[in-house]
């Protein structure tokens, strides 16, 4: 329709505005983190820093534990998007291709699992992390959200439109279950194995209420763990607390620039559950 | 399909059942004992039946705070929903750059809401912020968006929407790339303009998507805490405190483990009403 096409250039209007609502805090703070305190709450406030510094960043590496906090923060995501991987697919897999005693079932069961608030379950889960001697350590925040009913069932999802006729072959070819997941299955998954690890990278790197029940000691705290303690504090030290907020950001936003087809397929996935 | 050996398919979900047991399964039975019993989370604890669901429920503070985030809740999720329905059909109107718009809309959602929280806390300080900088240019006085309990609450609707909408966007996309064209094409042909075909067709089109979205921000905003630590702190003086903060200050705060777990299974029931809420709605809007 051509006439539609021609009035459609005052959309760009409100698209305009909105993109500079969305945009502006984020260029604000990096902008603000670019300059020394003095300029920092100067009025009116200056929109590009006029005296250039990197010295917020220079603090933020040398007064607080940054690097360590940024260790803690990479491992942890690591760590954690590998054993999701891992754990999820192999359900998934089974829940996808298998049909068993018991797997309607298990199926209603890890749907019906999508929605528990792990909110609810912190004061128990602090305690069984105590039990088990987790309480404390990097591997009490990796292991316990492991288990994703959403990863299953991102998972499985894509790989029912495996044909079973594909898995038969190589079994008469005569290959194991297992090879058959490792040699077939996984590379035939790639892609939703991508939206997984895209997805994971985001919850671990931006979680932090798990982290929160897990951990005390500041040695071992996330960048979002630590990020909450400064600016909680009485007196906020602004200067490299920006500096820091930028440094956690950037990494995920290069990240999404970089794959951003796999979040949106996953994400609209989410609209089809049902 | 079926394997010659049957415990094949178990061994495949053994890890995944075996953690998920003992740090969801396990828990949600702890939680639910604990709920009946006096606690400090070090010694031992005490049964005391109904006592913590009694003392929850005559308390007013615990009302107070229920109702403030109801109240929350109440204004952020519709304001999502139609943000998120806006942006969708604005992008998807075929224009050029329409990717680019989409990818600027769905950045803060990368933005952790301790992130998110602390810029915003910046921007929204009443004597350095920008916020009150801009205002300041059309002569209007310096707002405590972060001091006055009603402009807190402001401040976290619009932070919450700013971090969220381009997630809910995208669900709303995926759904209007779903509706055939050829619908519009033939209302096209009866002369319908824009809104009308908005009304008739797009808007009952995304009804089951509208629906799921709506539980989906419903579940969430609840939830909201990690926002609110690091853009008020709760503040001021528990203003914007709402339920997930209060339970997590009634138990790691001042150590009242079993009265926690009681309100964390009072979450836990409102969350499963709602979820069925919404298996009820879905299914009847499928037919």
């Amino acid at each position: 329709m051509k006439h539609t096409k021609q009035q459609n250039w005052i959309l760009y209007i409100p698209l305009i505005l909105i993109a500079i609502f969305m945009l502006f805090p984020v260029l604000w703070v990096v902008s603000s983190s670019l300059k020394p305190s003095g300029e920092l709450f100067s009025w009116p406030p200056s929109i590009i820093p006029q005296n250039f510094t990197l010295n917020n960043y220079i603090s933020a590496f040398q007064e607080s534990n940054f690097t360590r906090y940024l260790f803690n923060t990479v491992f942890v995501t690591v760590a954690a998007t590998v054993l999701t991987l891992v754990i999820n697919t192999m359900a998934g897999y089974a829940l996808a291709k298998y049909r068993f005693r018991g797997s309607a079932v298990i199926l209603v069961f890890f749907l019906s699992t999508l929605m528990i608030p792990l909110e609810a379950l912190m004061i128990p889960m602090f305690i069984v992390l105590k039990n088990l001697g987790l309480y404390n350590t990097l591997w009490g925040i990796i292991i316990p959200p492991a288990a994703t009913p959403t990863g299953v069932f991102l998972v499985r999802q894509y790989l029912m439109s495996v044909p079973d006729e594909m898995i038969e072959a190589a079994k008469i070819d005569g290959a194991s279950d297992w090879k058959i997941f490792i040699r077939l299955i996984l590379p035939l998954a790639k892609p939703i194995l991508a939206t997984l690890t895209i997805f994971s990278i985001m919850w671990r790197w931006q979680d932090y209420i798990w982290p929160l029940i897990a951990i005390s000691d500041s040695n071992l705290y996330t960048l979002e763990l630590a990020l909450a303690n400064f600016v909680g504090q009485y007196s906020v030290d602004w200067g490299p607390l920006l500096a820091m907020a930028v440094l956690t950001m950037v990494p995920l936003i290069i990240i999404f620039l970089i794959f951003q087809r796999f979040f949106i397929r996953g994400i609209m996935m989410t609209g089809m559950k049902d | 399909m079926k394997s010659e050996k049957p415990w094949i398919p178990y061994a495949f979900l053994l890890p995944n059942a075996l953690i998920f047991g003992i740090f969801v399964g396990l828990p949600a039975v702890y939680g639910i004992v604990y709920s009946f019993t006096e606690w400090n989370g070090i010694s031992s604890a005490t049964f005391i039946g109904l006592e913590n669901f009694k003392t929850i429920l005559t308390d007013s503070e615990f009302w107070t705070m229920l109702f403030r985030t109801l109240i929350y809740v109440i204004a952020v999720v519709p304001l999502t929903v139609v943000c998120a329905l806006g942006l969708a059909w604005l992008l998807t109107r075929g224009l050029k750059g329409s990717n680019v718009f989409r990818a600027i809309f769905f950045l803060p959602v990368m933005i952790s809401f301790i992130v998110a929280g602390l810029i915003w806390n910046w921007i929204l300080q009443t004597d350095t912020g920008l916020i009150n900088y801009i205002l300041s240019l059309v002569d209007i006085e310096p707002v405590g968006w972060l001091s006055n309990p009603v402009f807190a609450n402001i401040s976290v609707i619009l932070v919450t929407v700013w971090n969220r909408v381009g997630f809910f966007m995208l669900i709303f996309i995926a759904g209007l790339l779903n509706i055939s064209p050829t619908l519009y094409e033939a209302a096209e042909i009866d002369g319908a303009g824009t809104w009308k075909k908005f009304r008739n067709i797009t808007i009952p089109m995304l009804r089951p998507i509208t629906l799921l979205v709506i539980i989906l921000c419903f579940i969430e905003f609840f939830k909201t805490f990690a926002l609110v630590v690091s853009l008020t702190g709760g503040g001021p003086i528990n203003a914007t405190r709402y339920y997930v903060q209060y339970t997590y200050d009634t138990a790691f705060g001042m150590g009242e483990f079993g009265l926690g777990s009681a309100l964390s299974l009072i979450l836990f029931v409102i969350m499963g009403i709602v979820t069925l809420i919404q298996w009820k709605v879905s299914n009847g809007g499928r037919v």
